[in-house]
């Protein structure tokens, strides 16, 4: 378990800093929001990533990916958090990669991967159906069809769905809402006929859709009635590759916060040295800290392919979700009046955070799961 | 690697070989739980003395400490293996006390030549036991305002004044003390670092009796104490450098940083988990009552994130866990967690974790009524929790005063 980054990690740490810093400051996300863009993001900023090989970092060489390990998008994750750039880094070369990776037959993973490493095909998981999350709550159903399935149903918050060019349809082919078997994953065109996607606008000015499933056709992603284990794995790298980019975020907004405290002057004295602002301060410095750790810690059970991903993704997406709502909330706070408007960017990062938090599960779910590897 | 491996299998079959059975496990009632050393400690068991004698022998009660000072020369690599290999035995720590944690740490950074031949090997080898002299009753968070007077007196010092809270000053031959040299000097720049032989007539020793029913720190007095000149450490009025530097090492021994994140020194305490599953029961695989359920999970998740920030910490220093400002982060987090931990342990157990005395209580259970009552010490002792915060503010964030 390296808690430490090698020299290959940090170089791309250090590279994915600055191109977020120069190609992705909060600035563009504030335009994509005021312009109400269509895609919700900016393409050829995108297509940069892409040549930059992030789109890859998970994907086998043999598939045309870079090979670089969880590890390594962990340390981009956590670069784009810090500038809370507007991608489908996650949707796609997150969630899909993995899916396609965990699940995929031979000829789907040639097909597939390089596509996805090469920015040419977009990808979104279509999971929830309700408010909360809930991984093996389908009652979407997939029926066989010829040699494929028709998906009937609703789906919820699907993350980039409607940019994505294909959807990874979490659907029920036997069993009731809430069994693990019975879970199917079928790969659907988003311009198949029965498809109806409409984009959501969430207050975070990231991209969500709800999506409408009438008949809609696929092709089989995995073995039917059996996804629930690739599932777990895919929310899991999720999980844990979301709680890098939330890292990131609690970071810069932390650090944010600290510099206002040093410069904003009130009964003639810099505000941070105040006791009530000090302590506060110094306890979100503790929680920082120890998010670090269990990101790094989870994203090596990743590469070591560990069997403690599941405690490890739990542990630390709670803790991101617990942490990342504390700082943005002191954030908001501690900026006083300011941080409540729109022109400061503070506010963005509370947005942010707490559509991550309930993003693949918030803190009672994790903690619920957690007590559950540990057998109490 | 190969070396490190050879080191380990070597180790593994040295401690199998030597370490009594006695010493393995929790220690029998009755019997001492952790040995302090010194010339007033007594050996209920026996084998005790016969642990410490062979570990001392090579330097692995002190593992990291150079050999020409008694100690292991270790490196941190083979510290880890070592500490992996008693744990696995269930070895308890052969000694340990502020020689170790505290005063050792500081003459190796501080301390002359000279210094250090002469105090380091009676630490290592357990016959000597050191105590701190730093609070005073005028001067607990305000440390620096201590006034316990030092003059010099031609080819010696005189000693006048009170310490408090001198945890196990009544066991101890040695007190390393904080001292005013200069009255008129500005507070941070009158103090000197001293070391002082409690055996003489100008010492007075009384305990305190706390909450716990036990008493652990005292009351020490210093009446015309006389100290040789070269137990100053470090230069005249320019003590609280070094004085500093020891609370460092003692905030990464309280946070118990300086083990690495390992899950801790055998201490015969069986988890918060197997307690509630014991007393409160599981209904369909879960602990019973759901809301305490809740706090013990937020509780061992952060124990978890800590102890990989411990790991972290050691990782990211090269020099084997040198501690530095960070050390306030981890005593403040740690012992705050830690009387969490005691806390949900008394809501799991119930009335039965509050016995004081007779035998409607087992052992167990007194045990952690004490301990409980020992814990609210840990957020106080050695910078409160207030303290800490102030310095990681200060130090770590950079927020003016």
């Amino acid at each position: 378990m390296p808690l430490v980054l090698n020299e290959e990690q940090n170089m791309l740490k250090d590279a994915a800093k600055d191109f977020c810093g120069n190609n992705t400051p909060i600035s563009q996300l504030r335009k994509l929001r005021d312009d109400k863009a269509d895609k919700g993001f900016d393409e050829p900023t995108w297509q940069q990533m892409v040549e930059l090989g992030w789109a890859g970092i998970i994907i086998p060489e043999d598939f045309g990916g870079l090979g670089f390990g969880y590890m390594g998008m962990g340390v981009v994750m956590e670069e784009c958090g810090r500038t809370l750039t507007a991608s489908p880094l996650f949707s796609t070369a997150v969630l899909g990669a993995s899916a396609i990776m965990n699940a995929g037959s031979d000829e789907q993973k040639g097909e597939l991967l390089g596509q996805v490493a090469g920015g040419e095909l977009l990808l979104a998981l279509a999971l929830e159906e309700t408010p909360h999350h809930n991984p093996y709550g389908a009652t979407t159903k997939a029926e066989k069809s010829g040699s494929g399935y028709k998906v009937t149903g609703s789906k919820k918050f699907v993350l980039d769905g409607h940019v994505a060019n294909k959807l990874i349809v979490v659907a029920r082919t036997s069993g009731n809402a809430g069994d693990r078997d019975g879970l199917t994953m079928v790969l659907v065109d988003s311009d198949a006929k029965g498809v109806k996607v409409t984009r959501t606008f969430m207050a975070d000015s990231r991209n969500a859709a709800n999506i409408e499933f009438d008949g809609a056709e696929g092709v089989l992603l995995g073995t039917e009635g059996k996804a629930a284990d690739v599932l777990d794995r895919v929310l899991d790298t999720g999980r844990i590759l979301l709680a890098a980019e939330m890292l990131g975020s609690s970071q810069e907004c932390f650090e944010r916060t600290v510099e206002y405290l040093k410069t904003r002057e009130q009964f003639g004295v810099p505000i941070g040295s105040f006791q009530a602002l000090k302590h506060r301060a110094a306890q979100m410095f503790c929680e920082i800290e120890l998010s670090k750790s269990v990101v790094l810690e989870a994203l090596s059970a990743l590469d070591e392919n560990s069997d403690e991903i599941a405690e490890l993704a739990s542990l630390a997406k709670a803790r991101l979700n617990d942490t990342y709502n504390l700082v943005s909330s002191e954030g908001i706070q501690m900026h006083g009046g300011i941080g409540m408007t729109d022109e400061y960017d503070i506010g963005f990062f509370m947005k942010r955070a707490r559509v991550s938090e309930h993003t693949l599960g918030n803190s009672a779910f994790h903690r619920n799961r957690y007590g559950e590897t540990q057998g109490y | 690697m190969g070396t490190l491996n050879d080191f380990r299998m070597e180790t593994r079959a040295w401690l199998e070989e030597n370490c009594p059975e006695s010493m393995r496990g929790p220690a029998a009632v009755g019997e001492e739980d952790m040995i302090g050393g010194g010339k007033k400690q007594v050996y209920k068991n026996p084998d005790a003395k016969v642990w410490l004698d062979r570990m001392a022998a090579r330097g692995w009660t002190a593992p990291m400490w150079p050999t020409e000072y008694g100690g292991g020369g270790l490196s941190k690599d083979e510290y880890l293996i070592l500490q992996d290999e008693m744990i696995r035995l269930n070895a308890r720590s052969p000694i340990g006390g502020m020689g170790f944690s505290m005063i050792g740490p500081t003459l190796l950074d501080y301390g002359t030549e000279e210094q250090k031949r002469e105090h380091l090997p009676k630490i290592v080898s357990g016959e000597i036991r050191w105590c701190q002299g730093y609070s005073e009753p005028g001067a607990g968070s305000d440390l620096a305002g201590l006034q316990t007077k030092c003059e010099d007196a031609g080819d010696y010092f005189l000693v006048n004044g009170q310490k408090i809270w001198t945890s196990g000053a009544q066991y101890a031959d040695w007190i390393f003390t904080l001292v005013r040299t200069d009255p008129q000097a500005p507070k941070h720049e009158g103090i000197s670092f001293v070391l002082i032989d409690m055996d003489q007539p100008g010492v007075t020793v009384r305990p305190i009796k706390l909450i716990s029913g036990s008493s652990p720190f005292c009351e020490t007095f210093f009446d015309n104490a006389r100290v040789e000149k070269q137990n100053l450490v470090g230069q005249i009025n320019r003590g609280w450098t070094v004085g500093k530097r020891l609370l460092q090492h003692e905030r990464s021994s309280i946070s118990g940083l300086n083990s690495g994140g390992r899950r801790g020194r055998y201490d015969g305490m069986r988890g918060l988990t197997d307690v509630a599953k014991e007393y409160v029961g599981l209904a369909d695989g879960k602990l019973a009552d759901a809301t305490l359920r809740g706090e013990i999970l937020v509780n061992e998740m952060n124990q978890r994130a800590f102890g990989l920030t411990q790991q972290r910490a050691m990782a990211e220093s090269e020099s084997g866990g040198t501690p530095t400002f960070a050390t306030s982060f981890f005593k403040y987090y740690g012992s705050e967690t830690g009387k969490t931990r005691l806390e949900l342990q008394l809501k799991a157990m119930g009335t039965q974790s509050l016995g004081w005395e007779g035998d409607m209580f087992s052992d167990e259970e007194k045990t952690l009524t004490r301990t409980w009552l020992r814990s609210k010490s840990s957020t106080i002792a050695g910078g409160s929790s207030e303290i800490q915060l102030n310095i990681v503010a200060k130090r770590v964030l950079g927020l003016p005063d």
